[in-house]
């Protein structure tokens, strides 16, 4: 696998007023690689997500895309974000547009393309999400899984540099889950780079490159999933799995 | 009130009402879709995210308290006070002299424009938060958020607010008449003057402002439930039309 660096971090920081919810966090992602960040809610994972593309403003630290800062004063940020593409937990798609122009409004109006060519890639990226039948539908008038699979041929038609997931699957039904989730395998296995925050931690063993375990706005381990699942090294990372891994129990 | 004197108006006045009728209900629609056009505009200026710092925060901050200065001035007057100060102050102050239908139209636009900018506020502050996120993580500014995803969720859901302005448009052009406007009002008055028979050249008006304001009530309804299309989406037709070609070969 090649080394080349798509986005790293360097010393990042941000506080909402006197919490300081990230602390000097440096870390970067690969071309073609897997991250799953995984931790307990409050310890700062979506922030961080959230701070790589921008609707957070970071308070300190450096985000180098291709050997610029972006956080520097004048960076043409809305390019920069094109090239990230974003899935939420809500799935945030847009209300007044169907399933198709959900996926062609971006790339019409933020990458230029012609409303034809957008159609095109648009309806390959709905046909890997599996929902090429209902490019007509509104959001509403789909259910939660249907709806992320969407958001996610969204985020793909812009034909993004990385893909950022914010907790994808967390506000969708037990049985929704899998199907948002095999899509994700795919997109995996295809090379795709991909940076998940997951309470998911079956999906993160089998389908990350790499596991890093947040707490309390550090990066406590980063590892393998091996490294991370079978042997962590840090007392509070045992001591999360074996929360988790209890719950998913009962 | 006598029947004879009601077929009477009714029969022998009926271009005058009806000229009354357009006058009034040609206002009220330039005034409601140029207030909509305007409060759209003011709405969209007033939720731009102020700048941390510089010279555009403080070229923004002045604009908005120019709006807001504009809406609450025309919120806080009537309009028949509006109408009187603008008619006559231009006319002597400026020695302007504008078509009386013209001042009226811009005065119920600007009026209107006031009212649409507070409802078109409400309207973007009530959109979801993430509507806007998800447009911005995929590089939108703030135009092309505003354009492509949020303002036309804000037009379908002010639509309601929209149409009482219109009806209120309707009814209140009715003050223009202390300027002349040849509106309904205004004829009825001529009218009622002329015969000496006030209530029934007022009942008539009465039923013509009712029908005119039912209508546009009435038609705004069908579109509002136009836009919102069905319900559910029938994804079983759907695959029912991709399957009987197939069955055809």
């Amino acid at each position: 696998m090649s080394k080349e660096r798509v986005i790293e971090i360097q010393h990042l920081s941000k506080s909402f007023g006197n919490n300081e919810v990230l602390k000097d966090i440096n870390f970067s992602v690969n071309k073609g690689e897997v991250v799953c960040i995984i931790g307990s809610s409050g310890s700062g994972k979506s922030t961080l997500l959230r701070c790589i593309n921008m609707l957070e403003k970071p308070d300190g630290g450096k985000i180098i895309y291709k050997g610029k800062n972006i956080l520097q004063e004048g960076h043409d940020i809305y390019k920069y974000r094109a090239k990230l593409g974003m899935v939420f937990q809500q799935f945030n798609l847009f209300k007044n547009h169907n399933a198709l122009s959900n996926c062609v409004v971006g790339q019409v109006k933020v990458l230029g393309r012609s409303e034809e060519e957008a159609k095109e890639v648009a309806m390959k990226y709905l046909k890997v999400v599996g929902m090429e039948n209902y490019i007509h539908a509104k959001p509403r008038q789909l259910s939660g899984g249907q709806q992320q699979r969407i958001a996610i041929a969204r985020a793909l038609s812009m034909e993004p540099d990385v893909m950022l997931f914010d907790e994808p699957t967390s506000a969708l039904d037990p049985e929704m889950v899998g199907e948002v989730l095999k899509v994700m395998k795919e997109l995996a296995n295809t090379g795709l780079t991909m940076l998940i925050v997951t309470h998911e931690m079956g999906f993160a063993r089998e389908v990350a490159d790499r596991v890093v375990f947040m707490d309390k706005g550090v990066i406590a381990e980063e590892g393998t999933p091996e490294e991370i699942f079978n042997n962590p090294k840090e007392e509070r990372t045992k001591e999360f799995l074996k929360r988790i891994l209890n719950e998913d129990l009962d | 009130m006598s029947l004879e004197w009601l077929i009477r108006i009714a029969t022998n006045y009926w271009p005058m009402f009806l000229r009354g009728a357009w006058i009034t209900l040609l206002i009220s629609i330039v005034g409601t879709v140029v207030g909509f056009i305007i409060g759209l505009c003011v709405g969209v200026i007033k939720t731009i995210p102020l700048p941390e710092k510089g010279s555009k925060r403080i070229f923004l901050k002045t604009i908005n308290g120019l709006l807001s200065a504009y809406i609450e001035f025309f919120r806080g007057t009537p309009m028949i006070v509006q109408s009187m100060v603008f008619y006559y102050g231009t006319a002597l102050v400026f020695d302007i002299h504008i078509d009386r239908l013209l001042a009226a139209m811009i005065i119920v636009s600007v009026n209107t424009g006031a009212y649409m900018s507070e409802i078109v506020r409400g309207g973007i502050s009530s959109i979801d938060k993430g509507q806007f996120e998800a447009a911005h993580a995929i590089g939108m500014n703030h135009v092309q958020t505003m354009t492509n995803v949020v303002l036309p969720q804000v037009v379908r859901n002010i639509l309601p607010a929209t149409g009482n302005e219109f009806v209120i448009n309707i009814k209140d052009t009715s003050v223009l008449n202390v300027i002349s406007v040849t509106e309904l009002y205004f004829q009825t008055k001529t009218i009622a003057g002329n015969n000496f028979r006030y209530t029934e050249a007022f009942f008539i008006t009465s039923i013509i402002y009712f029908v005119m304001t039912f209508t546009v009530t009435r038609i705004l309804r069908a579109f509002e439930r136009k836009l919102d299309g069905p319900e559910n989406y029938n994804m079983l037709g759907n695959q029912m039309q991709v399957a009987i070609p197939k069955k055809l070969d």
